[in-house]
């Protein structure tokens, strides 16, 4: 049997005079106006430019590319973000690396206007080479074309990665 | 000179008429929307008024289309997560939840998810449905002149995006839900968090019903007005807040318990008249039974993992991907080639925040959905609004409509 409860509709007694309504809506919106003037620390509102209300860390914002100790990227271009993204706004072309079977990113571009911030490309990295814990939005541009993040852009944002890689030693499955 | 009689083209001179009441009038059509600050997510309708009393609606849908359906058939599983947010834009999570249930019971899968994601599920789900009743009520309330209740609301509306943002990194766009779970686990004093946060919600929904369930001016324009009766909501397939306002206790979490909904304790608000006043009252206290089921679930929150550990759906953990060659295959064929679904077709159906939220699949083996139909329950009731104005003011148009809910995310798709 299925808990109901029945939505109950008081009688209208001397409220249809509408004063009762009036007296006891203005005692509610003026308690709030007296809690917004002294008790500054609950009000909501923020001074915007100068004040900003903080993001959480795992807020998804702009894209950044990691580095390798030595500096290098640590895209291996595996082109698992361009396969996974959903709005089709990850362009990688891959190039050779010497003369053995590495590989890495000629070209990584990603079209900010297009991005759905969906984080799935983070989640599909095989190597930590992409995140978006940068904490700033996209920001405006004049030109479209300004919106597309290359290789020199993303990774100004970026850092070393701590993410071990290759086989640690000390590493068990489960 | 033109006399007068020459202008009213076909109408009997006014002169002649003897009373008020055979003034001559001719229906007239007017557009309210799509872009009117009463027809949230660009709804047209067409009206043919007599006076102030309408005599035909013509409701045109159709505004936001995005090729939903279309889209997903070009996407994997997983890919399609973040556009099921963008359906009900103002409940999200219930969309992705909805969805991820419906993919889980082509997989059969659904009784093995671990018990951590389906509470997590819970909670955030009914996190979102709070939002949606907060956001429609709000609106509503705005659009009948009560602006402070709508502030009040957004306020309300946005501690809950703030807690659901540190969760999942995104105030709207959460795409956090997965097959077979959740994407990550609560950050830490997330609960203490949230249970502050719904402290504040609460009390802010009784400050917002203090000024508007009693009060004259609000009763007058809801009561009475967009009435319609049970046989005929239930003809119309009605579900959701609108079905329960006129009086039938129908609703999916009940009928047919989906995750772990069977394990708390609620109930099922029902109005009686099935009017706008009934509908609003079944939303605002749709809320705090939401509370209650979030009090309970946070309360009972069991340890565990939030991914079911499947090789074939889950994405391993990031260190096997980085350090074993198995987790390196395994994660790139499901992202390569998608989970692979087996042939076969499905109904998954759950309560969202408008009514039931359906999900019908038709997998042919590959990593793409072969067909993802969705079921809004708003395009299914916006059938019945030109019948619910017809016969009431222009004025009333703007509380049944508010009411009705119509988010052109999920109507329009």
């Amino acid at each position: 049997m299925i808990d109901v409860k029945r939505i109950e509709r008081h009688r209208l007694g001397a409220e249809r005079s509408f004063l009762p309504s009036v007296a006891r809506g203005m005692v509610t919106t003026m308690r709030h106006f007296f809690e917004n003037l002294f008790a500054r620390r609950e009000t909501e509102t923020l001074r915007y430019p100068e004040e900003r209300q903080p993001y959480p860390p795992r807020f998804r914002g702009l894209h950044r590319l990691m580095l390798r100790d030595d500096g290098t990227l640590r895209c291996v271009a595996c082109m698992l973000c361009p396969t996974v993204c959903p709005a089709h706004c990850i362009t990688v072309e891959a190039e050779d690396v010497g003369p053995g079977p590495e590989k890495r990113a000629r070209l990584f571009e990603i079209d900010e206007l297009r991005c759905i911030v969906c984080g799935l490309c983070v989640e599909a990295c095989p190597c930590d080479a992409i995140r978006m814990d940068t904490g700033v939005h996209a920001p405006p541009t004049v030109r479209r074309a300004e919106a597309v993040y290359g290789i020199r852009r993303l990774s100004e944002r970026g850092g070393r990665s701590i993410a071990v890689q290759g086989g640690a030693p000390d590493w068990r499955p489960r | 000179m033109i006399e007068r009689r020459t202008l009213a083209i076909g109408l009997p001179d006014w002169r002649e008429l003897e009373s008020d009441d055979q003034l001559p009038t001719e229906p007239l059509r007017i557009n309210m929307g799509p872009s009117h600050p009463a027809m949230h997510g660009t709804v047209r309708i067409v009206i043919t008024v007599e006076g102030e009393t309408i005599v035909g609606a013509d409701v045109e849908v159709g505004y936001l289309h995005r090729c939903f359906e279309k889209e997903c058939e070009a996407a994997t599983w997983t890919q399609i997560f973040p556009y099921c947010d963008r359906l009900n834009y103002a409940s999200p999570m219930l969309n992705t939840v909805g969805y991820a249930c419906a993919v889980e019971k082509l997989l059969a899968i659904t009784g093995e998810i671990p018990l951590r994601a389906q509470y997590l599920r819970v909670i955030t789900g009914e996190l979102s449905r709070i939002t949606d009743h907060l956001t429609c009520n709000g609106a509503s309330a705005m659009e009948l002149g009560a602006f402070t209740v709508f502030l009040w609301m957004m306020k309300a509306r946005e501690w809950i995006y703030a807690a659901l943002e540190e969760l999942c990194g995104a105030r709207l766009t959460y795409s956090w839900v997965r097959v077979g779970g959740v994407a990550t686990d609560l950050p830490s004093g997330w609960i203490e968090r949230v249970r502050r946060i719904l402290a504040k919600v609460r009390r802010a929904v009784d400050d917002c019903a203090r000024l508007l369930v009693d009060s004259r001016i609000f009763r007058d324009r809801m009561e009475g007005v967009g009435v319609i009766s049970a046989e005929r909501a239930l003809s119309y397939a009605f579900t959701g807040p609108q079905l329960r306002s006129t009086g039938v206790a129908s609703d999916v979490r009940k009928d047919h318990p989906y995750l772990v909904y069977d394990r708390f304790d609620f109930s099922v608000p029902v109005g009686a008249r099935g009017d706008s006043y009934d509908r609003f009252m079944v939303r605002m206290e749709e809320m705090s039974q939401s509370m209650r089921i979030i009090d309970q679930a946070l309360d009972n929150l069991p340890p565990g993992p939030i991914l079911l550990d499947d090789p074939a759906i889950s994405l391993p953990a990031k260190p096997e991907v980085y350090n074993t060659i198995e987790g390196m295959i395994r994660h790139f064929k499901i992202i390569f080639d998608g989970i692979k679904v087996p042939p076969g077709e499905v109904y998954g159906y759950t309560e969202a925040a408008n009514g039931e939220l359906g999900f019908y699949l038709v997998s042919d083996g590959t990593g793409r959905p072969y067909k993802c139909r969705c079921r809004g329950p708003s395009f299914v009731m916006i059938s019945a609004l030109a019948g619910m104005i017809k016969g009431g003011g222009v004025a009333d148009v703007v509380p049944t409509f508010g009411m009705m809910n119509y988010i052109g995310g999920e109507g329009d798709r």
